[in-house]
């Protein structure tokens, strides 16, 4: 069934179904509902980055050298990692800016250089014609293949054919009036094709499909499975070594380092994806979700291309087969026509798909960057009469794609066979790596030049078409080969593939060395010793801080000058049509609120207006040289401009510093709402200390008072009594006292002021002396008070008066709450670690689960102050435990309510002593 | 002179004080040391007077107070309550619950036997 005309039927069947997706797509998108608003469709599109060279190339490296044919997937994987941080800046500016290309993109960074654009048009086009013409030797070697069915002949081998039966001519132009019927059917002010991204996804998804579907069949229906084929491999003496990467078949990793690299600057760069990824991009936040996909479509074309690239070196072991043709030749090889068919278009839309977004992207740049601002300043072309420019522009992009598909063809037809696919394409690639430096470092860094980006770019350039170009034409019989060998007039240090003598790198790697030499060297260097103009001043800061300008546009502040209403509406009518302008002006009116009306004047605002509306159709470096033709300019000085950019720098700043004051604001207030809450509640807990140390002076004072008076009244009293009273007098004298020692023990305590005496105590001594001291009080009472200390104990540093406060105070705490005669109170003393413990442990009534989280705070005392009456001033345990954490140890309290209670503390035992005592 | 008057304190050297005093002038006194045990000698000593403290373990001297005066049964028994608690707010509640007077300790004896005199004046 694959006869010739089987074959080119079922092409143009597939080119036609391409054209009814994207009529029916544009259709949707000038009814308002849109089919690429979607990430999927957006991630898709990206992948008109897998062109033939993957279809078929990718398969032809790794049948060469395994794993080489990666670098140049992974580096857009990587790529796009970053693309959250790079693209979404490009697109922020590009949309604000109304880009229509990376020349355009370019150009209006660098002060709007019409230079500029024209020289990253040209390079652009020297640098990928060699790319296209690897599409149209793709589709006719393999058509041509495919028509010798069911034999197998290398169409090299059939020798050169007369020109108009070469296939690629063929091919040349057929495509051409595609890629014109597809972008160029009319002018779309905002540059977009709907209609061409619908086809795009779809020819991603049919290469994608078409590809598994002959890995599947090579490595289930040829072979039994992965495992067997790289089974047979390994078994293989050529094909064993490639298994392992890195081992000098693969290449260096120099070469992988630079391959990685190249294919990063590509995936941003070259026409074809900035148009695809920017240009047509809808929404920013599909991004998100392409950080992921495209990695993934990259992942899923990749899976097949050893097993296929071994299957096809298993299946013709001999060498009469071209690897970049196992694709195709092993289904044909099986008898396998469909697949055979559907390998053919899936290689025809990848093909496609590369020519027709790389052609429009081209033709968009070559017509509003090199030949626009050509023709607008040839005066005696008189275009500034001519009503409507629509059809003049449409022309020139249509001229520009039949010329760029034919001058493909004119290179493959001359250089084309010296090179495998792959090879070619790297070509290409290194160009437009070219253009990585002036373009990333137009947004990153304010200080490149428009001097320093030609020159930069110029000097790229230059060493790209010496140590690359050159040596292609070189082997194609161009140049004699003598060049190579020996350099220009035998100087050998010029050698273009070993440049100042380095050798031993293979050439893309020594290319892409010297070339980002001289490109970001020189591009530095200028842009440094050459001072900007104004004009790129205010670019470089509009492109730089593009995030910082959050919705201003920008360029209107920065005109000043006069204008007329009614001449910029004609210059606006004449490229985007009568109709167009109208709307778009009256569109400008509403958005500012104000009526429209041709006569009225033109403000700063219109201007820019217009001149924006018409970058977007031919660009920022022509629309710039169209409305200065029709309004009087008052050119700006550079210190103007930076006054006018730091004034909106100190707005936004001020602004940002304005919001941070008000969120300090915020947060020191909620600092003093806690303050004053805190406050509060030591305003109370003071209010009720001062109550209940007034009522603790009050109360003996009650009766100092009370029998100092009876006394003083009754002079005749009998001795008894007058004994008795002036023994309560003594002794409430003597409460008064400590109490009042207390209460200024414990404010010296809190406000550091008190002194210490530090020493080595023994703490069993201690106890002992204390409880002697102490042993009255509980005869007194007839309590029982029991110690139980060991042997000895080594020392703790500490001030000895304040430990045997310590204890007291818990001894006099236990006495005074357990019942007399029944009452039991044990003194302990162990060591713990590195701490001796001291636990006083009573059978009193215990102490509630609540009072004993408050005993130990000041002003706090056990029970409630009104029904129960506390005992002292409730600053005894307070101050006991300021002391013990003080010498480092801890205090606390355990008790069971009706079950007595246990008071312990803890002192660190001395490190050096402990380690003597042990 | 004379009448009954209990005494409701906890602290025993100003109760000590108060007995002296009262005495001293043939009032017949009762001590209790609690409020709960002054709501009980309320019952059965049945005082034409009480002094009332107001901290006080158990029940306070404002429960007291108005424990009492929520019984007509003591109706006539006039309260004299005894605070170290100065504050204004809590002489105003002591009035408030229905005390006869409100002393604020240290007292003065004599100002103490007046006050006493004055609510008592038929006996």
């Amino acid at each position: 069934m694959l006869q010739g005309w089987v074959i080119v039927a079922a092409s143009f069947a597939y080119l036609g179904l391409l054209f009814a997706i994207a009529y029916f797509a544009d259709k949707r998108a000038d009814a308002g509902r849109s089919v690429i608003a979607s990430p999927y469709i957006y991630s898709l599109s990206l992948a008109v980055y897998a062109t033939a060279w993957t279809f078929y190339g990718s398969v032809g490296r790794a049948a060469a050298d395994g794993v080489g044919f990666l670098p140049i997937y992974i580096g857009p994987t990587l790529m796009v990692a970053l693309w959250w941080v790079v693209m979404r800046k490009i697109l922020r500016i590009s949309k604000r800016n109304r880009i229509t290309s990376l020349a355009d993109f370019i150009a209006s960074r660098y002060g709007k250089s019409a230079l500029l654009g024209g020289v990253v048009t040209v390079i652009a086009v020297i640098g990928i014609l060699p790319y296209i013409s690897l599409q149209l030797k793709a589709i006719s070697s393999s058509f041509t293949l495919l028509l010798q069915y069911p034999d197998i002949v290398m169409p090299a081998t059939l020798g050169k054919v007369p020109l108009l039966q070469d296939t690629a001519l063929w091919v040349a132009l057929i495509l051409a009036v595609f890629t014109i019927l597809f972008g160029t059917r009319h002018l779309d002010a905002a540059e977009h094709h709907e209609g061409m991204v619908a086809a795009i996804a779809f020819e991603s998804l049919f290469k994608l499909v078409a590809f598994l579907a002959v890995g599947i069949w090579v490595s289930w229906g040829l072979f039994n499975g992965f495992g067997d084929i790289f089974t047979r491999a390994a078994a293989h003496p050529e094909l064993e070594p490639m298994l392992s990467p890195l081992n000098g078949m693969a290449g260096s990793y120099a070469s992988w380092t630079w391959l990685t690299v190249l294919s990063m600057l590509a995936i941003m760069f070259l026409p074809r994806q900035f148009q695809v990824a920017v240009i047509e991009n809808k929404d920013e936040a599909h991004l998100k979700k392409a950080i992921w996909l495209f990695p993934l479509y990259m992942l899923a074309i990749n899976i097949f291309v050893l097993p296929i690239a071994f299957g096809g070196r298993l299946a013709f072991p001999t060498a009469g087969v071209d690897a970049d043709t196992f694709v195709l030749a092993l289904p044909m090889a099986q008898k396998q026509e469909l697949l055979a068919l559907v390998v053919f278009i899936g290689g025809l839309s990848a093909a496609t798909g590369m020519v027709i977004v790389e052609t429009i992207a081209l033709s968009t740049m070559v017509c509003n960057d090199l030949l626009m601002p050509v023709l607008l300043r040839m005066r005696s072309l008189r275009l500034n009469e001519r009503k409507d420019l629509t059809g003049l522009l449409l022309g020139i992009r249509r001229g520009a794609i039949l010329v760029l598909l034919l001058l493909g063809f004119v290179y493959f037809r001359l250089a084309g066979e010296a090179y495998a696919l792959v090879s070619t394409g790297l070509i290409s690639f290194a160009a437009v790596a070219q253009f990585a430096p002036i373009a990333l470092g137009g947004i990153f860094w304010k200080g490149g030049t428009r001097r320093g980006a030609l020159a930069g770019l110029i000097a790229g350039f230059a060493v790209w078409f010496y140590t690359l170009l050159l040596p292609a034409f070189a082997r194609s019989g161009w140049f004699p080969l003598d060049l190579l060998e020996h350099g220009p007039f035998g100087i050998e240090l010029l050698r273009p593939l070993a440049l100042l003598g380095v050798t031993g790198l293979d050439q893309i790697t020594h290319a892409m060395f010297w070339s980002m030499w001289a490109n970001i060297g020189t591009y530095v260097l200028a842009s440094l010793l050459f001072a900007p103009s104004a004009d790129e001043h205010r670019q470089a800061s509009l492109f730089v801080d593009v995030f910082k300008h959050p919705s201003e546009p920008g360029g209107a502040r920065f005109w000043r000058g006069t204008a007329s209403g009614p001449e910029l509406h004609s210059l606006l009518a004449r490229f985007l049509g009568a109709g167009g302008a109208e709307a778009a002006l009256r569109e400008h009116a509403r958005t500012r609120a104000a009526g429209w009306s041709h006569e009225a004047g033109a403000d700063a605002e219109l201007v820019h207006f217009v001149e924006k509306q018409l970058a977007g159709v031919i660009g920022a470096a022509s629309a710039r040289i169209m409305v200065a033709s029709v309004v009087k300019e008052e050119a700006m000085t550079l210190d103007e401009v930076r006054a006018l950019l730091d004034e909106a720098s100190q707005i936004i700043m001020y602004s940002h510093r304005l919001e941070q004051k008000s969120q300090e604001l915020e947060r020191t207030s909620a600092e003093l709402r806690a303050a004053n809450e805190r406050l509060t509640e030591l305003d109370k807990l003071k209010d009720d200390f001062v109550s209940t140390v007034s009522h603790e002076l009050r109360t003996p004072l009650t009766s100092i008072r009370a029998f100092s008076e009876i006394l003083h009244d009754n002079p005749r009293l009998p001795d008894a009594d007058r004994a008795r009273f002036l023994g309560i007098i003594v002794k409430e004298t003597a409460r008064l006292t400590r109490l009042i020692h207390q209460v200024l023990d414990a404010s010296r305590l809190e406000s550091g002021r008190t002194e210490w005496n530090e020493s080595l105590v023994d703490l069993r001594t201690v106890i002992e002396d204390t409880i002697a001291a102490n042993a009255q009080l509980f005869s007194e009472r007839e309590v029982r008070l029991e110690a139980r200390l060991p042997e000895r104990v080594p020392p703790v540093t500490a001030d000895l008066d304040r430990i045997v406060q310590v204890i007291v105070n818990l001894l006099s705490n236990a006495v005074k709450f357990v019942e007399p005669r029944r009452g039991r109170v044990e003194v302990s003393l162990t060591e713990e670690g590195e701490y001796l413990r001291v636990d006083v442990r009573d059978n009193g009534q215990g102490i509630s689960e609540k009072d004993q989280h408050v005993i130990f705070d000041k002003y706090r005392q056990a029970g409630d102050t009104l029904t129960g009456k506390p005992q002292g001033s409730g600053l005894g345990l307070h101050i006991s435990r300021q002391i013990i954490e003080h010498f480092g140890g801890r205090m606390w309290v355990s008790s069971r309510p009706g079950e007595g209670a246990c008071f312990s503390f803890t002192l660190p035992i001395r490190a050096s002593s402990y380690a003597r005592a042990a | 002179m004379g009448g009954r008057i209990l005494i409701a304190d906890d602290e025993p050297n100003i109760v000590a004080s108060l007995e002296f005093l009262l005495q001293s002038k043939d009032y017949e006194t009762c001590v209790a040391r609690d409020g709960a045990e002054a709501l009980e000698l309320v019952e059965r000593f049945q005082p034409d007077l009480l002094l009332l403290d107001v901290m006080m373990p158990l029940v306070n001297g404002f429960e007291v107070c108005r424990a009492i005066r929520g019984n007509p049964a003591h109706e006539g028994v006039k309260i004299v309550m005894l605070s170290a608690r100065g504050r204004d707010a809590e002489r105003a509640q002591g009035l408030a619950l229905g005390a006869d007077a409100y002393v604020t300790k240290p007292f003065s004896t004599q100002e103490l036997l007046a006050k006493v005199g004055e609510l008592l004046p038929g006996l």
